[in-house]
């Protein structure tokens, strides 16, 4: 029996704003526990919650960017319910009146490019920070948190597989990215993923019952959480077993989703509009005013690289996976007018590295004058494409110019036809019996003498005016 | 309308409330008069009506997105029964 996975994400995306949503403590990240905290954030009785503007606008980008419908009146809700990192007994989130519902998202499936629906985007805040104490039984509070906005993004359960969740993913932190209003790190937990599964026999069109993923903070953890789900859903069913409604916790350690038994209360989190806050009004002015400030977005930047530049979908899905990416390639396809070339070099050896390091293009000394540069040297013949990933390695790492690191290393290649005629002369007069052997039919033989002007040149020859050269000499006479 | 004694438990619960008997009871009956007393709006025809959203005809009250110094971390855990290195501890919860 074939099965299919039905999946729903739920995103959480914590907003670049300087000030947290509703009161000006600051969010920055990594402060000591407990001092950007204030009365309101505290929830102190008689204080009173702001709302940032510039977290509605950042809605309004996201909802834009997403093709979602922004409703002219949004209302803020409380979701109540008691956990230590919760000051207030409730959170400030929204219910039936969100910023925006609908829209969707576009991932690509083999050659195919799918929509994932949206459900809604809403603005919320987020709680503070537990640790737990390893020895003793106490867990610590840090409110810092506490407050800092958050967009939450929920898909229809639409995805398929977990590849495609990881795609959805990828897309959204794009498109975060793309407009500046969170830094989309999983691992930091700005980007935070619970996720909806639940398998059926391929071809019904009925839902089994779903169970919530949580604790996946990287896009692996996705992955590997939703296939080990999938494994035990499909074994449970197989078994004539029955799978239980409940809340899984990815263990990263055992790469299994384990139950999260004992606080299995029914949620009754009794929303009601929050009387602290009065209604939001958009107007079409302002969402006007943000559409104006929106940047060539993800999907719009791959069909003009794959216009303009001739690049086929996939490399061009992996180029604008990040805007800085995007922008150094087309400052180098300005330089140096090869784009193949460029996202060739781009999608191996750069990646290589910053997948390596983690880092962005923009935070290395790699800059679009010195990496045409060292494309230009290998398009010239100047060094061989070994020498050119040793000089490229070496750019990386100390932003020293291509050309010096050529001269200093001595990594020129010889191209010049003149003095390699004279060694392959000089060679081919030495070895008659190769000679012999290759007029004789064996081709192969000229992979030796290919060899020897290596050996000759210390391996600076270059192989392709080598091998013209040689296939001259032997086949003449 | 009314309320069963069960819903009020459940939603005390909620709350971390714990009542008597008596109290129980006697909440029952109150709360079971209040919803009474609002239910008398379901008489009305609201379809055309727009929700009130807020008691205070009002929308749109931002503050601009600018940092403001916290309260000092001595303020902040003034009243915790224990606290630890500038962190609040409550009892070991996992979620
Ligand atoms: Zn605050």
């Amino acid at each position: 029996m074939q099965f299919e996975a039905v999946i729903g994400l739920e995103v959480h995306a914590q907003l670049t704003t300087a000030s947290k949503i509703f009161c000006s403590c600051s969010t920055a990240f990594g402060a000591a526990p407990n001092t950007h905290v204030c009365e309101v954030c505290m929830a102190a009785p008689g204080t009173l919650p702001v709302l940032n503007k510039k977290v509605v606008d950042y809605a309004i980008k996201l909802a834009l960017a997403t093709n979602a419908t922004i409703h002219p009146v949004a209302v803020f809700a409380r979701k109540n319910y008691f956990y230590p990192d919760l000051p207030k007994g409730y959170q400030i989130s929204q219910y039936d009146l969100p910023i925006a519902t609908g829209g969707y998202i576009q991932i690509e499936v083999g050659s195919q490019t799918k929509r994932i629906r949206l459900v809604r985007i809403h603005m919320e805040e987020d709680a503070g920070k537990l640790i737990h104490d390893e020895h003793r039984p106490v867990s610590f509070v840090d409110f810092n948190r506490t407050g800092v906005p958050l967009l939450e993004i929920v898909s229809e359960p639409d995805i398929r597989s977990p590849e495609e969740a990881v795609a959805y993913l990828k897309k959204l932190r794009a498109i975060l990215r793309y407009l500046e209003i969170c830094d989309g790190n999983m691992e930091e937990g700005s980007l935070r993923c619970d996720a909806n599964i639940s398998i059926r026999p391929l071809g019904s069109k009925e839902l089994g019952t779903k169970v919530e993923l949580k604790n996946m903070n990287s896009f692996k953890h996705v992955q590997r959480a939703l296939e080990y789900e999938i494994r035990r859903q499909t074994a449970l069913y197989l078994d004539g077993k029955e799978i239980i409604q409940e809340t899984r916790l990815f263990d990263v350690e055992k790469g299994v989703t384990v139950s999260m038994r004992g606080k299995e209360e029914a949620h009754d989190y009794r929303y009601f509009p929050d009387p602290d806050l009065v209604p939001l009004k958009v107007d079409d002015q302002w969402v006007e005013d943000i559409r104006q400030t929106l940047p060539e977005l993800p999907d719009v930047k791959k069909e003009r690289f794959m216009k303009e530049y001739g690049l086929p979908a996939y490399d061009a899905e992996i180029i604008i996976s990040s805007r800085h990416l995007a922008e150094f390639f087309e400052a180098c396809v300005k330089i140096f007018p090869k784009p193949k070339i460029v996202s060739n070099w781009i999608m191996t050896e750069v990646l290589r590295e910053l997948n390596r390091e983690g880092k962005e293009i923009h935070e290395t000394k790699l800059t679009p004058e010195l990496f045409t540069e060292l494309l230009k040297l290998l398009e010239d013949n100047v060094i061989s494409s070994t020498a050119a990933k040793k000089v490229f390695s070496e750019v990386y790492k100390t932003g020293k110019r291509p050309a010096q690191i050529v001269e200093e290393q001595g990594l020129r290649q010889e191209s010049d036809e003149e003095t390699l005629r004279a060694i392959c002369q000089k060679l081919v007069k030495e070895h008659p019996k190769e000679v012999e052997k290759y007029r004789s039919g064996k081709k192969g033989v000229i992979g030796f003498f290919v060899g020897q002007v290596m050996r000759e040149t210390k391996g600076k020859a270059n192989p392709k005016v080598v091998n013209k050269l040689l296939t001259e000499l032997l086949e003449s006479e | 309308m009314g309320i069963s004694k069960e819903e009020v438990l459940h939603v005390a619960h909620l709350a971390r409330l714990e009542f008597s008997e008596e109290e129980v009871e006697l909440f029952t009956t109150q709360l079971a008069d209040i919803l009474d007393y609002v239910a008398q709006l379901n008489e009305l025809d609201t379809s055309k009506i727009e929700p009130t959203y807020h008691a205070v005809p009002m929308s749109n009250v931002f503050r601009k997105d600018e940092v403001k110094p916290s309260s000092p971390v001595e303020d902040v855990l003034a009243n915790a029964p224990e606290r630890e290195n500038g962190f609040f501890v409550v009892p070991k919860v996992i979620k």
